[in-house]
């Protein structure tokens, strides 16, 4: 067991995350049509692309949350994407936040994030309650402990959603367009959050619609295009010199509509 | 300005949103009141002046006879009472196993779902009656080695059999409304699929089906009569024994009174459970 795991990093080592040769399509529809990408330890990776591009089916996949047709996906040196992998074991170690929090309204904050601590790495209840408090803490969330999500602002419950990943202590989190679903007074809290985490050393992929976020966050840019990553680079080059047509294509529309 | 001084001073609640019975408020109170007393004295009149009133009166409204007949009706009313606390506590295990069943994703569990679907379309399809008839006649004609012969057994099974398959899709409407990005959730944070059922759809799930599932036991209750017909001695046998002892219908009407006494109470209970969960989930702020 363990020779294998010390064959399979040898190559990767360094990697948070490396993806080879990704395929994906529902039905007829191909999403992913051979998506490639390196995420080194501790690098803010930002997705960016039209809607529809394939960023959050590319999260998903990252997360198993969507079986892959073709390709290969390795976090931290181990694929994940091999035959009898542990699919809920490898979730353990991925955080995702998604654009409609998915919060459990049947429980308070500090239930939402509890529970998988709990339940999956089987701590005690006030272990993971003392873990939680000073989470919520950290992100101005202590007062709403006890409060059930529909009580929370979007900007809110978008926190205590990452604060639900964070307290699984992943070591790669994903962030799928966390901000579409909030009031425009309201995405400035929850970025935040991100840049916190980012200056924390946090690896993270966000894919987002926030240019401007992308620009001051990210080491790295990629932008996806009709399934496959079409450019990447440093945020400066890529918004400011792009090689490629379509990634100005992109940018000019988006500056266009003002979001730039 | 003149309608509204009267009903402020009593009504420190806000206005119910719930579709429970409400009570008219302040002016609509004497409308509401006027309005009950012409529509139930009609009623009343037509009934009295029926030609044949004082026939029916006799034959189902026999004060003698009822309170002859109330002391063993409610006696054997407890038969009923057992049984479908026992059935209730059956069903909603033997449903939720169903539902599960039903509700399990994938090419593997075909066979389980397959499993489910025949039960359900089945023991729905045919008339509990039946499957009454033939568990409790049929079985005990078996001589089954080992086996109880004991027909209110039987005819137990046969209510769980035939309401597990109802309230197994009012468990599974519920399974189904709630939307696949919680369990997406659930699973995205390591949670097993198991798991995820457990703690995160299923709590939702049931909350959202209490009401029509205390609607099915209400259905429940009354079917427990049918076990009469195996010749148990519960209300409704016992009131038909007593029927024919004296010539008249009396002994019924009391057994009536004894359903609509058990299933009227869970009728509020269900719009105040309901009432209590939205409270509970829309006025933490207040609250606190």
């Amino acid at each position: 067991m363990s020779q294998v795991a010390a064959v399979e990093s040898t190559s990767s080592v360094t990697d948070a995350l490396r993806i080879e040769g990704l395929h994906k399509s529902f039905g007829k529809l191909e999403v992913l049509k051979g998506i490639d990408m390196v995420v080194a330890q501790h690098e803010v990776v930002c997705l960016i692309g039209a809607s529809g591009s394939g960023k959050s089916t590319l999260l998903r996949c990252i997360n198993l949350l969507e079986p892959v047709d073709a390709g290969r996906i390795t976090v931290a040196g181990q694929e994940i994407t091999r035959r009898g992998a542990d699919a809920d074991r490898i979730r353990r170690g991925i955080g995702i936040v998604f654009q409609a929090f998915n919060l459990f309204p049947h429980m308070s904050v500090v239930r939402n994030v509890t529970l998988a601590p709990i339940k999956v790495l089987g701590r005690s209840r006030r272990a993971a309650e003392a873990e939680a408090d000073e989470l919520l803490e950290r992100f101005g969330l202590a007062d709403k402990r006890d409060d059930f999500p529909d009580r929370l602002s979007g900007g809110q419950q978008q926190r205590v959603a990452i604060v639900r990943a964070l307290a699984m202590r992943p070591d790669l989190l994903l962030l799928d367009e966390i901000t579409s679903a909030l009031d425009p007074e309201l995405v400035a809290e929850v970025l935040d959050v991100i840049r916190e985490l980012a200056a924390s050393g946090m690896t993270m992929v966000i894919a987002t619609h926030e240019m401007g976020f992308a620009r001051d966050i990210a080491d790295r840019v990629c932008f996806l295009d009709g399934g496959v990553v079409a450019e990447e680079g440093p945020p400066a080059r890529i918004f400011s010199d792009p090689q490629e047509a379509r990634t100005r294509q992109f940018l000019d529309r988006i500056i266009r509509a003002g979001r730039l | 300005m003149s309608g509204i001084a009267d009903s402020s001073a009593n009504e420190p609640l806000p206005p119910r949103r719930s579709r429970s019975l409400r009570r008219p408020r302040g002016g609509g109170i004497l409308i509401a009141a006027v309005s009950t007393i012409v529509v139930f004295a009609g009623l009343g009149y037509v009934l009295v002046n029926a030609p044949g009133w004082a026939r029916v009166q006799e034959s189902f409204f026999d004060a003698e006879i009822f309170a002859d007949a109330f002391p063993e009706v409610a006696q054997a009313f407890l038969v009923n009472v057992r049984i479908f606390l026992t059935a209730e506590a059956l069903i909603l295990v033997v449903a939720l196993l169903l539902a599960v069943m039903r509700s399990l994703p994938g090419p593997v569990f075909f066979p389980f779902r397959l499993m489910a679907v025949i039960y359900i379309d089945f023991f729905r399809g045919v008339p509990g009656l039946l499957v009454i008839y033939l568990l409790g006649l049929g079985i005990p004609a078996l001589r089954l080695p080992g086996v109880t012969n004991d027909v209110l057994f039987w005819g137990l099974v046969g209510l769980v059999l035939v309401w597990s398959a109802y309230v197994a899709e009012v468990y599974r409407s519920g399974i189904d409304s709630i939307h696949p990005s919680q369990e997406a959730a659930a699973r995205s944070l390591g949670l097993s699929r198991l798991q995820s059922l457990r703690f995160v759809v299923l709590p939702q799930a049931v909350r959202r089906v209490i009401p029509p599932l205390l609607n099915d036991f209400i259905g429940l209750q009354k079917d427990t009569a049918l076990l009469s017909l195996l010749g148990i001695v519960e209300a409704f046998r016992r009131a038909q024994i007593a029927a024919s002892a004296a010539f008249d219908f009396t002994p019924y009407l009391i057994t009536a009174l004894f359903f609509l006494v058990l299933t009227v109470p869970l009728a509020r209970l269900t719009d105040w459970l309901v009432e209590r969960d939205r409270r509970k989930r829309y006025a933490q702020v207040g609250a606190r």
